[in-house]
């Protein structure tokens, strides 16, 4: 008879525990990423073929997927496709549209205001947070950089 | 009288009977391998109400309700009530249920929380305290989901050791004794801690409380495995089940061909997409009542232990870094009594 200690207990842990599988998980990542990305694109060639000048066409682009994004999240679409795309999902502006969309859509019975209103941002608020920390940073140094 | 088993374990002398169980389900459970035992399955989510929260209470409710008619009872003539589920202060408990007017008492024992309130409902009928005593939780996948991690619609991918959270409650109502299955002898577990911080590994953080206590048990009543035609844990899933079994074979108890795991029992994991298996109060809750208690009473299962285990966590001691400490509850449910029990007699 052994006493298992906790390190030993961890690496039993690790043995048991059965690895995420990422050949599947990263070739679904770019297949269902790269399919969101084209779409991207083939949406900005569809609004300058309408005659959108192309500095439109680009947000124009984004605030569409944004809304098809939202929209599959509200027809329970998206976390199915999440399911299958992981990373593919994520990254694309449709992740952090469903970042925001899921917690608004699940939050609702809270009330509009300490629900959906605070709680909106549960999941994408960190990703504001420091992705505007991050821009100031970057910033200042630029600032520094152009003094010189 | 009880008498105390060598350390941990208490052997109930007059063998209280659980005399009555009832299990609701949701679509999935509905939809498992035992989903057509479940005396109810709601394929509603919601159950016909507004909230998650709401729906986990309208399932209490259903399954007290359920074993009620069953055993041809009414709330007046239940003395006690034992009651837990996962959410936040045992709301689906306390809202569910408030309408019984049973004297009541609220537990928390995460997932094991069925096997903590079946052993107090058992040691009330055993200290002749009541005449019958419920004993009753839930969980609801979508009610723990936003409480415990992301938002329904959320996408993410779940990892392989996870486990999906049973949407579904059980009740029992424990009576002395008269009738299959009797609980013969507890073990109340102690607080395990194996340094597990893993939020998706829960059946890694119990499985060392589930082998602890089912080595005290042994220990203290000088059995093994082979004396048990089962040991039912509660939601370990295939990773704590593996983990289960290697530990208690480091203490030279084998118990792979006897043991069985709700999280397995209640979805075919190759087909219905939980991962490692099932979790929750109502995994081990609904897999007991639906099909383990009726198969006790029907003496296809002679002697069994039920050891329902629970992650003792909450995702605030998650975020700030905190272990997750686990906890293993064992009951000895058999279909015959104790020698000492004269059959339908008050000893």
């Amino acid at each position: 008879m052994e006493t298992v200690t906790n390190q030993s207990y961890d690496q039993m842990v690790k043995k048991a525990s059965p690895p995420s599988k990422s050949a599947r998980n990263i070739s679904m990542a770019f297949l269902v990423g790269g399919a969101i990305c084209t779409l991207g694109h083939a949406l900005i060639r569809l609004y300058m073929s309408m005659g959108v000048p192309e500095e439109t066409a680009f947000p124009a682009a984004s605030i569409t997927l944004v809304f098809l994004s939202a929209l599959f999240t509200g027809l329970n679409i998206y976390d199915k496709l999440a399911k299958w795309g992981g990373a593919g999902t994520l990254v694309p502006i449709t992740g952090f549209a469903n970042a925001i969309t899921a917690p608004a859509l699940e939050f609702k019975s809270e009330g509009y205001i300490m629900g959906l209103g605070a709680k909106m941002f549960i999941i994408a608020g960190p990703v504001i947070v420091y992705g505007i920390a991050a821009g100031v940073v970057y910033g200042v140094i630029l600032y520094l950089f152009q003094l010189y | 009288m009880s008498t105390k088993i060598g350390k941990y374990t208490l052997r109930l002398d007059t063998s209280p009977s659980i005399i009555g169980s009832a299990a609701i389900g949701g679509k999935k459970e509905g939809e498992g391998p035992i989903g057509k035992m479940f005396d109810l399955v709601n394929y509603d989510a919601l159950f016909g109400q507004k909230s998650w929260e709401l729906a986990e209470s309208e399932m209490q409710r259903q399954a007290a309700q359920k074993v009620l008619d069953k055993c041809s009872l009414s709330p007046g003539d239940i003395q006690y009530l034992f009651a837990g589920d996962l959410l936040n202060q045992i709301v689906a408990s306390h809202y569910g249920l408030r309408e019984l007017g049973i004297p009541f008492f609220g537990l928390y024992g995460a997932c094991s929380t069925m096997a903590e309130s079946l052993i107090l409902s058992s040691m009330m009928i055993e200290g002749e305290l009541a005449k019958k005593v419920m004993a009753i939780t839930s969980s609801h996948f979508c009610s723990a989901e936003r409480q415990f991690r992301f938002p329904l619609e959320y996408g993410g991918q779940r990892a392989p050791t996870s486990q999906w959270t049973a949407t579904a409650a059980g009740a029992c109502i424990v009576a002395e004794n008269s009738q299959p299955p009797y609980v013969k002898a507890v073990t109340v577990g102690c607080i395990e801690d194996k340094d597990i911080k893993d939020l998706n590994n829960m059946g890694a953080a119990m499985a060392p409380a589930a082998s602890t206590t089912i080595k005290r048990y042994f220990q203290d009543t000088l059995t093994g495995p082979d004396n048990y035609d089962l040991i039912l844990t509660g939601d370990l899933a295939q990773v704590g089940s593996d983990l289960l079994a290697e530990l208690l074979l480091r203490e030279d108890y084998d118990i792979k061909k006897k043991h069985a795991d709700c999280g397995l029992i209640l979805y075919d994991r190759g087909t219905q997409d939980v991962e490692a298996g099932g979790s929750g109060c109502g995994c081990a809750a609904g897999v007991l009542c639906s099909y383990i208690i009726p198969a006790i009473r029907e003496g296809k299962i002679k002697d069994m232990l039920f050891v329902a285990t629970g992650a003792l966590m909450s995702p605030v001691s998650v975020q700030q870094g905190q272990n997750i400490p686990g906890i293993a509850h064992l009951l000895h449910l058999s279909s015959t009594p104790n020698p000492t029990t004269q059959q339908g007699g008050n000893a």
